[in-house]
């Protein structure tokens, strides 16, 4: 058995803070460091993305900080930065994120910016031309990069057909296409409160908070009218697909089906996973195609529980008359897990990691907001933080050795390299 | 947890040295049961032998190939059964290898780096496999991507002698030939207690940290002395120098200034702080002068920014960038960018723009406080390269000080155009 218990219970600490109108954040009160983290979440991201028009999401959430209300773009700057405000939105495949850092006495001037860059963003003619061009030169910047090409082309077949072929920032292609219309249709199709979830962290109390929701959030629209998005099974698994680029080393993606986080094996998943490929020195891929064999600096595997695709992928780089030997070294560790499961020693290992590190993943307020939001869109429950590690510890060889075969399978992965590997 | 701080001062850090020479740093964090543990050696790879450049970094490496009594993997095996995160890095002036755990687990994590501050055993077969495992490395970071090679001639071509303008993971024909003998006796010179600084931040006190360290570190015998950086000094530039990259994988260019500009160790005082409030007037996030003019006023840039390496030994480096318009040139992006360097120098900083700098700069400090890593490697780089625990608490005074005829000063005396170093990545056409 492994000590699961933490002194105090984290999930007590979450306050569920409602407004008058029902909108609900998890908060959690600290006043060590005068500051206060926000993070918020809406599903959507870029698979809500017009079908001819990649990087909609992407661009919307870049324009949102460059005018809003009463501020043009450099007044809306000048703000944040007079107030030392850090406000920003992002778009991933499945959500559009919002964060916001501000000092506690500046709280009221950040909660009104953050309000004012999600309600009424003015989207002037200006910052949509100019970020328009960042964006661009954006994809320029990485049209030859060797993981970005990798990645690209992987998402590109697997996903074939579906939005998650799409590229999440755009391509030159879709980018000088997009109107002030697409942005603001997307932002009244996926801006809504039905979605919506807030978590807060820091020098602020339950009342206060509860107040600036009603303020922040209380004139979003009820109802989001998101496109119905279809469950994709990535496609070419079994096959690869090199991509010829004059470098001395090539960029290796690899990638199959993996589960839903609400799938009754994710979490011994995540286990099996992590001993294939998890960021420790101990991991699989890491002692055979590292420090064994010097193949590759970076090697790594993890599950990428997507909505509407679930994954397990992973990467890396090696020089290219060794590219072969590489992938076949990561080919039987996944085909070794999963006929055999974990030995007992590497499952006990990963379980005590696992256990163990869960606190260092909301050391800081920041990364709180974002496990807070996080186990919101995830529907984990509050007593999720207490549970989570018991739920690891459970996992036992039998359990696990049977979620590796269901999770791998015949070991068969759709793989893209980018470089100029030889034999392949 | 119940009252607001009266000051944003921060933690109460606590400062003391054994008799072995090894300094202690420890900053109060007390919000989880865990701590930081970071071990900061005073060399880096400036430090790098001629013929042997990216020795400290392979010897980072190799650091975790362990020793007699903790052979190969034990170490991290360890770390990773405590639920802990460990890693190293390698930079100019120093290296350093941390591991974050729970607080009960930091005696346990100070025993196994005594262990190898001490007894590293290394053989061939785990020198040669991780060699590669560096070549890799650095296939991966530079080899492969233009914008990194660029950077690597910029940097020797504005450092003509100091070891700065190396590229820290070294250059490939001499990774190739690094050994295992070179690894030990660049061990055996720096890996000593009197090279070392100790930082541990997170839920524990100043008394207990010191009792475990004195039962740990405190029993290396101290060398006698400190390891000395010998290092040549770069002799002051006389010319203006240009460095072009065109390969056939560049879609999108861009554009560097740089400039030898004095870091906290060598500036006069207050000189390093006026730098830094003009880095940030050049640079801030949508504020920014390089942005104003050269993005939104002249649409001759998409993208542009400014950085200043501040915490260095020597003389170090302030970098101005941008990316171009797609409708216009390098040429006439250089030129503009020579002019709002030019106003600067001519016309002084606007007092909103200097009141927002300084604004920023000194919350970032209390930001800074919300993450225990952050602040150790803050106070880590700050004494490893010569600044002392006063320097880096006192900094938020330190920058509200700064006066607009400062700013204007350092940028007059350190931006001139007669020793830029312009880079230029371009798209191969021809390729």
């Amino acid at each position: 058995m492994n000590d699961v218990s933490t002194k105090a219970s984290l999930a007590s600490r979450i306050q569920v803070v409602r407004s008058t109108s029902g909108i609900e954040a998890w908060l959690v009160e600290d006043y060590t460091v005068p500051l206060i983290a926000m993070e918020i979440a809406m599903l959507g991201g870029s698979s809500q993305d017009p079908e001819a028009k990649p990087g909609t999401a992407t661009f919307l959430a870049s324009l949102l900080d460059e005018g809003a209300g009463p501020y043009d773009s450099s007044a809306f700057h000048d703000r944040l930065d007079d107030f030392a405000i850090e406000l920003g939105f992002s778009a991933s495949r499945d959500q559009i994120s919002g964060q916001l850092r501000t000092l506690a006495r500046h709280r009221d001037e950040a909660f009104d910016m953050f309000r004012l860059a999600l309600n009424e963003a003015r989207l002037d003619a200006e910052p949509i031309e100019r970020v328009r061009a960042q964006l661009i030169a954006s994809v320029r910047n990485e049209a030859n990069d060797p993981d970005a090409m990798a990645a690209r082309a992987w998402f590109a077949t697997a996903f074939a057909g579906h939005p998650y072929a799409r590229p999440t920032k755009g391509s030159l292609e879709s980018l000088p296409t997009i109107t002030r219309d697409d942005l603001t249709a997307y932002r009244s199709k996926v801006f809504a409160r039905e979605t919506l979830k807030i978590a807060v962290v820091g020098a602020i109390d339950a009342v206060t908070l509860a107040n600036e929701l009603e303020r922040v959030f209380g004139a979003l629209p009820a109802k989001a009218s998101l496109t119905p998005v279809a469950i994709a099974k990535p496609q070419a698994v079994g096959t690869r697909k090199v991509i010829d680029l004059d470098i001395p080393q090539s960029s290796i993606r690899f990638g199959a089906e993996g589960l839903l986080q609400s799938d009754p094996d994710f979490v011994t998943a995540s286990v099996v996973n992590h001993i294939l490929g998890g960021g420790v020195f101990s991991s699989r891929l890491f002692r055979e195609v590292r420090e064994k064999r010097g193949l590759a600096y970076s090697v790594s595997a993890q599950l990428a529980p997507f909505d509407h695709g679930p994954l397990h992928m992973g990467g890396t780089s090696t020089k290219n008359e060794r590219a072969a030997e590489s992938l076949a070294i990561i080919e039987a560790e996944i085909a070794s897990l999963a006929q055999d499961g974990p030995n007992d020693e590497e499952l006990d290992i990963a379980k005590k990691y696992l256990i163990g590190s869960y606190p260092l993943r909301f050391d800081t307020s920041t990364k709180l907001a974002g496990q807070l939001t996080h186990m919101q869109v995830e529907n984990l429950g509050r007593d999720y933080m207490d549970r989570r590690n018991g739920l690891i510890d459970a996992v036992t060889r039998e359990e696990a050795t049977r979620v590796a075969k269901r999770l791998y399978g015949e070991g068969q992965l759709f793989v893209t390299v980018v470089g100029r590997p030889v034999g392949m | 947890m119940t009252t607001e701080p009266q000051s944003h001062q921060g933690p109460d850090i606590a400062h003391v040295t054994l008799h072995n020479g090894l300094e202690i740093v420890v900053i109060p964090d007390h919000r989880t049961p865990v701590v930081t543990h970071m071990v900061w050696y005073r060399n880096g790879s400036a430090d790098d032998p001629v013929g042997k450049s990216g020795i400290a970094h392979f010897l980072e490496h190799l650091m975790f190939k362990g020793t007699d009594k903790h052979p190969q993997g034990e170490f991290s095996d360890v770390v990773t059964a405590l639920g802990g995160q460990e890693n190293a890095f390698t930079s100019y002036d120093y290296t350093a290898y941390f591991q974050r755990v729970s607080r009960e687990h930091l005696k346990t994590m100070m025993e196994f780096e005594v262990d190898r501050m001490t007894g590293l055993v290394l053989s061939d077969d785990v020198v040669d496999p991780e060699r590669d495992v560096v070549i890799e490395e650095r296939r991966m970071r530079t080899d492969t991507d233009p914008s990194a090679q660029l950077g690597e001639s910029l940097a020797s071509t504005l450092f003509t002698h100091h070891p700065y303008g190396k590229p820290i993971i070294g250059y490939m024909h001499e990774i190739e030939g690094l050994n295992r003998e070179d690894a030990l006796s660049y061990y055996r010179r720096f890996y000593t207690p009197e090279n070392a600084i100790l930082i541990v931040a997170g839920d524990i006190t100043e008394t207990e940290v010191v009792r475990l360290a004195e039962d740990t570190y405190g029993r290396i015998p101290p060398r006698g002395s400190k390891p000395e950086r010998h290092r040549p000094r770069e002799p002051e530039a006389r010319a203006a120098r240009r460095v072009v990259l065109a390969d056939p994988k560049v879609e999108q260019p861009s554009l560097q200034l740089a400039w030898i500009v004095p870091s906290y160790m060598t500036a006069e005082k207050g000189e390093a702080e006026a730098l830094e409030v003009l880095v940030q007037i050049l640079s801030a996030h949508g504020t920014g002068q390089l942005h104003r003019k050269l993005v939104m006023e002249q649409k001759i840039a998409v993208a542009a920014g400014a950085w200043y390496q501040s915490t260095a030994v020597d003389r170090s480096r302030l970098m101005l960038y941008a990316l171009p318009h797609p409708d216009g040139t390098l040429e006439a992006l250089e030129a503009a960018m020579e002019q709002v360097v030019a106003d600067l120098v001519a016309h002084g900083v606007d007092a909103k723009d200097l009141r927002r700098a300084k604004t920023r700069l000194i919350a970032d400090t209390i930001y800074a406080q919300d993450s225990q890593s952050s602040l150790a490697r803050m106070y880590g780089s700050a004494l490893a390269t010569g600044s002392t625990v006063r320097d880096v608490t006192e900094w938020p005074d330190a920058i509200e000080a700064v006066t607009a005829e400062a700013v204007q000063a350092a940028a007059k005396k350190w931006l001139n155009r007669r020793h830029v170093v312009t880079g230029y990545l371009l798209k191969d056409e021809a390729a």
